[in-house]
């Protein structure tokens, strides 16, 4: 994998900030996009605009021929079988929420369960905590082990026969753990429960498989994955999305409508209501076929690499505390002692390197390390071991920087 | 070194309150207490406020977050001890527009150490960091 190239496709990334080059290390927060992505999205526009499943004429007809292909790129990527358990949705949360109330508010009653862990991101414990309010179902947590990972046995604890759904994150957010979905589905199938897997920040890092997961839904963000922002994707096993409502109604979504009852188009458009965002399916079209030509296992690989550096080379840092577990994904979570994290990332950024500070909306996680913060740095294809030696060499700066003035 | 512009920021009397806060703690007894949080990056405040017939009697806050928010909570609270509550109001203002960079009489309302804040208007993803207690003690205020 030729590192360097793949930058060059990267416009942003040759820019300076505040006098040095820039060091992006946010990419869990938003990735970055190469010119293939930019230039798909612009080419919409400039030649193909146009509504989609409807009208005759030409550019409708190249519109939706791309949004479908686009759909069937996502098909491909993530091995589902059929586009109809393809959802094109706003993002992660949006996915998310459209389970919670779709499947949750039909499916959950008084004594039923749904099980999540401490570690997920807010928007995979908030759709649950309003579903089981509604529902008078009961929310659970899957303890977490000292490490930051969850172990089978408490796995298996929580998750019971009153369980109705389990909803756990692929990879944390903050943690950088990456947690074994295919076990968890089996215990949730076992007790007659479906699994959505949070793949947020799966997806852009990793083959997934989600036949071989065996998991009911994974939901995930196409601005983590080089394609634009306000494109997301719910993937649900077909047999499970045919019996759900939609969520939101109009527009695209419609079959038939009477004046006092409608029914509703077959999957997956059941779940489009409005026009569909067209020109971000299409940059996420473009941004799968970016990472495949890169291959996802070479992604996985080189991010393996690096994670392993930014590990060995920030514990050379005196008074430097890392968070979660040494098996990780590509991003580092830690505080610099006596420096609050704000500090940290505004003194990097004096440096052109960026970092993201704060709770990462994780505040239940922040309480189970006993932070009120931390700094993140994480990393994607486009990121190299000097990426990670500028930022060492920046973190020692901090040091010495805040050392100075107390 | 680029880190010179850091010190635009990070005044060393910013660093000051910061490592010795004035006014942290908590006021005993049944006082105007107001909790605020900045909920995209973490800190919290809590504001106590003693007031008597219009005027801060005594003004502590405890609460985590960064050097600035913390800085700042400690400089606001010696700002407005002793003073009326009108005038805590328009020095809140007035602090308001040093953060958006506007200029300031800083003699009218003998704004002190909090001067040092004015270099935070130049990083404006901190400039929540140093509203955050001047927040709290309006809302406390406006509640009162």
């Amino acid at each position: 994998m030729d590192v360097k190239a793949i930058r060059q496709q990267f416009p942003i990334l040759q820019q300076e900030v505040n006098g040095h080059p820039l060091v992006y290390l946010d990419s869990s927060a938003t990735s970055q996009k190469p010119a293939s992505v930019i230039d798909a999205v612009n080419n919409y526009y400039r030649e193909d605009n146009s509504n989609v499943h409807r009208g005759v004429h030409t550019l409708g007809t190249r519109a939706t021929e791309k949004y479908e292909g686009a759909r069937e790129k996502v098909r491909r990527f993530i091995n589902a079988k059929s586009t109809a358990e393809i959802i094109f949705t706003r993002g992660t949360t949006t996915a998310i929420n459209t389970v919670a109330s779709s499947y949750g508010q039909a499916n959950l009653e008084p004594g039923d369960e749904v099980v999540i862990t401490q570690m997920e991101h807010h928007s995979n414990i908030i759709p649950w905590q309003q579903v089981v309010k509604k529902t008078g179902a009961t929310l659970k947590y899957i303890p977490l082990q000292d490490d930051g990972t969850v172990s089978m046995e408490d796995v298996k604890k929580t998750v019971t026969s009153n369980t109705k759904i389990v909803a756990i994150t692929h990879v944390s957010n903050v943690l950088g753990t990456i947690n074994p979905i295919t076990d968890i589905a089996k215990v949730a199938h076992d007790q007659g429960a479906v699994l959505l897997v949070d793949g947020a920040q799966g997806a852009p890092h990793m083959q997934v498989d989600v036949q071989k997961m065996d998991c009911d839904f994974y939901a995930f963000s196409g601005h983590k994955m080089c394609g634009p922002t306000g494109i997301g994707v719910l993937y649900g096993k077909k047999e499970l999305l045919e019996k759900m409502e939609p969520v939101e109604f109009g527009g695209e979504m419609i079959d038939f409508v009477n004046l006092y009852d409608s029914t509703w188009k077959e999957l997956p458009w059941k779940f489009e209501g409005g026009t569909p965002i067209i020109a971000g399916a299409i940059g996420l079209g473009a941004a799968i076929d970016f990472l495949n030509e890169v291959g996802m296992d070479n992604i996985l690989e080189h991010e393996h690499k690096l994670a392993d550096y930014a590990m060995k080379q920030m514990r050379t840092i005196d008074g430097i505390s890392i968070f979660g577990p040494e098996e990780r994904a590509a991003l580092v979570t830690f505080n610099l002692d006596d420096v609050h994290p704000h500090d940290t990332a505004t003194a990097l950024d004096a440096e052109g390197i960026a970092v993201r500070a704060g709770h990462h909306c994780a505040q239940p996680l922040m309480r189970w390390l006993d932070v009120t913060a931390t700094a993140r740095a994480s990393f994607y294809l486009y990121n190299t071991e000097e990426d990670v030696d500028r930022l060492v060499d920046g973190l020692l700066k901090t040091k010495e920087f805040f050392g100075n003035v107390f | 070194m680029s880190f010179n512009n850091l010190d635009t920021l990070y005044r060393q009397v910013i660093m000051d309150h910061y490592k010795n806060p004035r006014n942290k703690g908590v006021i005993e007894g049944d006082v105007l207490t107001v909790d605020m949080n900045n909920p995209t990056c973490g800190d919290r405040i809590q504001l106590q406020l003693q007031v008597e017939e219009g005027i801060v009697q005594e003004a502590k806050f405890d609460g985590e977050g960064c050097s600035i928010s913390m800085a700042s909570a400690s400089m606001m609270t010696q700002a407005v001890k002793g003073k009326k509550i009108d005038d805590a109001l328009e020095m809140s203002e007035l602090f308001s527009k040093m953060m958006l960079g506007e200029d300031v009489d800083m003699d009218k309302l003998s704004l002190e150490d909090i001067e040092a804040l004015q270099g935070v208007a130049k990083f404006p993803a901190r400039i929540k960091c140093a509203t955050l207690a001047w927040k709290a003690m309006e809302k406390g205020v406006n509640e009162e």
